[in-house]
């Protein structure tokens, strides 16, 4: 037998993108855990209809490209991004509209563009977008959460308001960061006492949604499938614009830190949206800078948009910035005194 | 303890040392052939100094030395020189070079070997050459000539020389075996090249995955001012420039030397061989070396001789090669495959790797970059591996260069790292190799651009020369005319050429025809005007009766002739002309009525023109006027014009290629027609 002809190394570790993409799924189990406590089963409703979605857009955008089903779907870059839309949406959300978001995703968003590493812009973030801006009514309607009064609907109820829309009508209530931007007259302290939306540090169930998906962002982290940079200067940068416009909580205040922090997508955008390795900057230098520039414009857009929260659209802005970013925070190569190729 | 450093980057692939460092370096014995490639180590091959069939003996120098960077080549055995071929070696490519082959005569007698031992005593540049001359070449991988390493530039400052035994390769333990059991003449080979080179320090410098190694070195460098440094494992420390900046936080400039941050690396492997050489007198024959993977039954070190054939060393460590698909010369990370294990051992063989598929699975098929940036964070260069991958599939060789490509090492972090299993560091090979290939192009390009744009120079050059002559000549001639002008009013000389000249100038103006006549008239006149002459005298002399009679009668006899000879000519030459003329004037020439009937003829051919034809004498016509239009434009546009003139005949520009594009389309459907 001939012996094998190959070239250095010819060792690999033991990292595959397949396994990079179950870790992240992996790491969302417990912040859909939370979510489904505090707001019943239409998350989890939406992310199984949106993996069926996923997969079958995925397979049909393969086999129109001509390219091996079994070898890209096992990749589990589909799942990936039906899990984080479906997070995203709003639970008990209709079919159609779950349905309509992942297509977007999946087919504008990722194969358009050729497919899994060529997108410029987050898939789900796109998608989600598309869908805000297509759909504002459904897309910011959301369950009132455990302890809010009322109950949470339980599985059938989900199934129901997802796949019947017409015959269930849906509870709902404004979230802690929409009652925060109609605030024109209370201070925070009064605000937070006279809404029962608000919880011990932020939103009522929003905190510790965003606790669990910190926790799963950690452990990514420690598993180093992405690194620091990005998510805490995120975080860090929304931070301080929450400190410095604080105001002592008067009636003109954004939100304390903590609040921000804890509300809304923070958390789950932070550690993972911002981290989606294939549109963000790629230098460490560089990812400090695209992470800081999506907190200042989450914070932005939350405070003086229209939107209540701001996620989305400050990634996908970013996402446009990457590469521009990435061209001036080049690293300095061994044996070179400055960054621009230098000698 | 020594403050170390840390470089970017770097990985932690399984070490899977263990296996072959349970047994002492074991002696491999004398193979039944002995395989001596001439090319060894980078630089030129060494030249043959022996002939087939001629007895060798062991230690014998078999090939010289050819050029600075080039090492000699000497026997591991005494024996015959069975052959000087083309054998297969252990290269990437798998290609064959000149071996010279010997069949051991199993006594393995010794040449008399001359030591050094008290080389303090030595100069310094005659060490360099006993270096040379045993054949010491850098046994860590690339195999570079350890005399040129040594040969310090003068007035260059050496701070720190590091003895490297970082061995951060896994798998390979040879350089910790010798550090194991060797540690003396380490140190002692540590001690030559200290005093060779001067530095200010000496450093061992070894990852801490080799506490044996650490603990022996140190014993033995006791009291020597020797330094062994222990660092935490990590790959690729042991690349030379990762090592530099580990023990001294220097980092060597792109592409310079380490001897510019004042720094000498030796390997562990060449330092014992440098021991040898100089001490001893021995040149390079053996070396140790690695045999380990699954599919051997009994990894370990083996004492090998140069060119013994893998397979023989492969055999004795119990090679098993149903379980083997690849045969790696060196680790699992930098390390090549070999085409064939027939091929011999050379100096930079540290190990042979023969692993089983489930210890190094064929990789399977690269999946998408997902930019991750996982390559980035291993690369101890700080590149940005995944951009280089995105320029080097669109060979995009510029950016890959601004992407400082060449900075690479090859040392296969980033493709170790990557989660898609993309083969990086081949691009990055691939890359390299086209672009070196372009500047050879380019320079042989501009080389030639070069000479011919020197050689014009070179014509023109001389070309102006000759006018500055011509025109030198001409000043000083028109000066003489001057000053001969003021002395005397006029050069006679000069005015002889000048009416010579005006004569000349008068006869080809007035035209061949009307010269010939004249000359013909002229020569009858003054034929006549010496008859009359002549006749006169004639009579004269009859009349006084003189002696000259009869001559001058002859002489008016002769001139009588020439006049009608002249006459004749005169009147043929008339003749002949009148009746020429006469045919030219035959027909009535107006030349208002030609040049209508010509332009009739045309219109008529016009007409005749095939639409094609028609078309494509517009089409040129209209070119013409372009052209003419546009170099009108750029007259005007030089001339910095009035802005209205150029605006108008920018419009007529644009209109004309306008007539020319429908006249194409015309064209184009007459052809199709």
């Amino acid at each position: 037998m001939a012996l094998m002809r190959l070239t250095s190394p010819h060792a690999h570790g033991p990292m595959s993108t397949q396994r990079v993409m179950q870790y992240v799924l992996l790491a969302t189990v417990p912040g859909i855990i939370v979510l489904t406590h505090f707001f019943g089963f239409g998350t989890l409703v939406n992310i199984l209809w949106g993996c069926v979605v996923a997969i079958a857009c995925e397979s049909f955008a393969l086999k129109l490209r001509g390219r091996p089903l079994g070898f890209y779907l096992k990749d589990c870059s589909a799942l990936v991004t039906a899990f984080l839309l479906c997070i995203a949406l709003p639970p008990y959300s209709p079919w159609w509209l779950i349905a309509v978001g992942i297509a977007s995703s999946i087919l504008l968003a990722k194969q358009l563009y050729g497919g899994l590493g060529y997108n410029p812009f987050n898939p789900a973030m796109a998608g989600y977008v598309i869908l805000l801006i297509s759909f504002p009514v459904q897309m910011t309607t959301w369950a009132p959460p455990l302890g809010a009064g009322g109950e949470v609907p339980g599985l059938w109820q989900a199934l129901q308001a997802c796949f019947t829309p017409g015959q269930y009508d849906a509870v709902t209530m404004a979230t802690p960061l929409d009652v925060l931007k109609q605030n024109n007259s209370l201070l925070i302290e009064d605000l937070w006492q006279q809404n029962p939306q608000f919880g011990t540090f932020a939103g009522l169930g929003w905190e510790w949604a965003n606790v669990a998906f910190l926790a799963g962002g950690a452990w990514l982290l420690y598993q180093r499938i992405f690194t620091w940079h990005a998510p805490v200067a995120m975080l860090a940068s929304l931070s301080l614009l929450a400190a410095i416009f604080y105001d002592g909580g008067s009636s003109a205040s954004g939100g304390s830190p903590l609040f921000h922090l804890f509300s809304g997508a923070t958390m789950f955008g932070a550690f993972f949206i911002v981290t989606d390795p294939v549109t963000s900057a790629v230098s460490l230098r560089g990812r400090l800078i695209y992470g800081a520039l999506i907190g200042v414009l989450v914070y932005l857009i939350r405070v003086r948009g229209n939107y209540p929260d701001a996620v989305a659209f400050a990634v996908l802005i970013m996402n446009f910035a990457a590469p521009f970013i990435d061209y001036y925070t080049q690293p300095r190569t061994y044996g070179h005194s400055d960054k621009r190729g230098e000698k | 303890m020594r403050k170390t450093f840390t470089f970017h980057g770097g990985i932690h692939p399984p070490e899977n040392k263990h296996q072959s460092v349970r047994t002492p370096i074991a002696d491999a014995g004398i193979p039944p052939e002995l395989i001596i490639p001439l090319s060894q180590h980078i630089g030129a091959p060494a030249g043959v100094v022996v002939e087939i069939g001629q007895h060798v003996l062991k230690g014998q120098m078999i090939a010289e030395a050819q050029g600075f960077v080039s090492v000699p080549k000497h026997a591991p055995t005494s024996g015959t020189i069975h052959a000087i071929e083309d054998r297969l070696i252990a290269h990437p490519s798998g290609h064959l070079a000149p071996c010279i082959v010997i069949v051991p005569d199993g006594k393995d007698e010794w040449i008399e070997c001359k030591g050094t031992p008290h080389y303090e005593t030595v100069d310094k540049v005659k060490l360099i050459g006993l270096i040379r001359d045993a054949g010491v070449a850098g046994m860590g991988g690339a195999g570079f000539p350890s005399s040129v390493k040594l040969s310090v530039k003068a007035g260059t400052h050496i701070e720190t020389l590091i003895i490297n035994g970082t061995e951060c390769e896994p798998y390979i333990t040879a350089d910790d075996a010798l550090m194991r059991e060797r540690a003396e003449q380490i140190i002692e080979g540590a001690k030559i090249l200290r005093y060779i080179i001067g530095p200010q320090e000496t450093l061992i410098g070894v990852e801490d995955n080799k506490p044996e190694g650490i603990a022996a070195l140190r014993a033995a460098a006791q009291g020597t001012g020797i330094e062994v440094v222990d660092f935490p494992t990590k790959y690729p420390s042991g690349g030379e420039k990762q090592l530099i900046e580990i023990l001294t936080g220097k980092q060597v400039p792109s592409g310079g030397l380490p001897s510019q941050v004042g720094v000498v690396c030796q390997n562990i492997g060449s330092t014992v061989a440098i021991y040898e050489a100089v001490v001893h007198g021995r040149p390079l024959i053996s070396r140790v070396t690695t045999v380990t993977g699954n599919a051997v039954r009994e990894p370990q070190n083996f004492q090998v001789l140069l060119g013994t054939p893998m397979r023989y060393l492969l055999e004795k460590a119990g090679y098993q090669p149903e379980k083997n698909r690849r045969m790696i010369m060196g680790g699992p990370m930098m390390g090549f495959t070999v085409p064939d294990i027939d091929v011999p051992i050379v100096k930079t063989t540290n190990c042979l790797l023969a692993p089983t598929e489930a210890e190094l699975p064929t990789p399977p098929p690269a999946q998408a970059c997902i930019r991750c940036g996982m390559c980035a964070e291993a690369c101890p260069a700080s590149l940005l591996p995944q951009q280089l991958f995105w320029f080097a599939q669109g060979k995009e060789f510029e950016k890959l260069e601004e992407h400082n490509l060449f900075d690479c090492i090859e040392c296969g972090a980033c493709s170790y790292a990557c989660p898609s299993n993309i083969p990086l560091v081949q691009y990055y090979r691939a890359s390299k190799a086209e672009i070196l290939q372009q500047r050879r192009d380019h320079e042989k390009a501009e080389a030639s651009r070069i000479r011919f744009e020197s050689r014009q120079q070179r014509l023109e050059q001389a070309e102006a020369e000759k006018e500055a002559k011509r025109a030198a000549r001409k000043k000083a001639a028109e000066q003489r005319a001057q000053s001969a002008g003021t002395d005397t009013g006029e050069d006679p000389i000069q005015a002889a050429i000048a009416r010579a000249q005006a004569k000349k100038a008068a006869q080809q103006g007035a035209g061949d025809e009307q010269s010939e006549l004249e000359k013909l008239e002229k020569t009858v006149v003054s034929a006549q005007k010496r008859l009359d002459t002549a006749t006169t005298k004639l009579e004269q002399a009859k009349a006084e009766g003189s002696d000259f009679v009869e001559a001058l009668q002859t002489g008016v006899e002769k001139t009588r002739t020439k006049l009608a000879a002249a006459e004749q000519a005169l009147t043929a030459y008339q003749q002949s002309h009148n009746q020429a003329a006469a045919e030219q004037d035959a027909p009535p020439v107006d030349a208002a009525k030609a040049a209508i009937e010509k332009a009739m003829a045309k219109r008529q051919a016009e007409a005749a023109m095939s639409p094609l034809e028609k078309a494509q004498s517009d089409l040129a016509k209209l070119q013409q006027r372009l052209q003419k239009t546009e170099e009108k434009l750029a007259q005007s546009k030089a001339n910095g014009d009035e802005e209205k003139v150029i605006v108008a005949l920018e419009s007529t520009v644009v209109r004309l290629s306008e007539k020319i594009s429908a006249t194409q389309q015309t064209l184009q459907a007459a052809e199709d027609a």
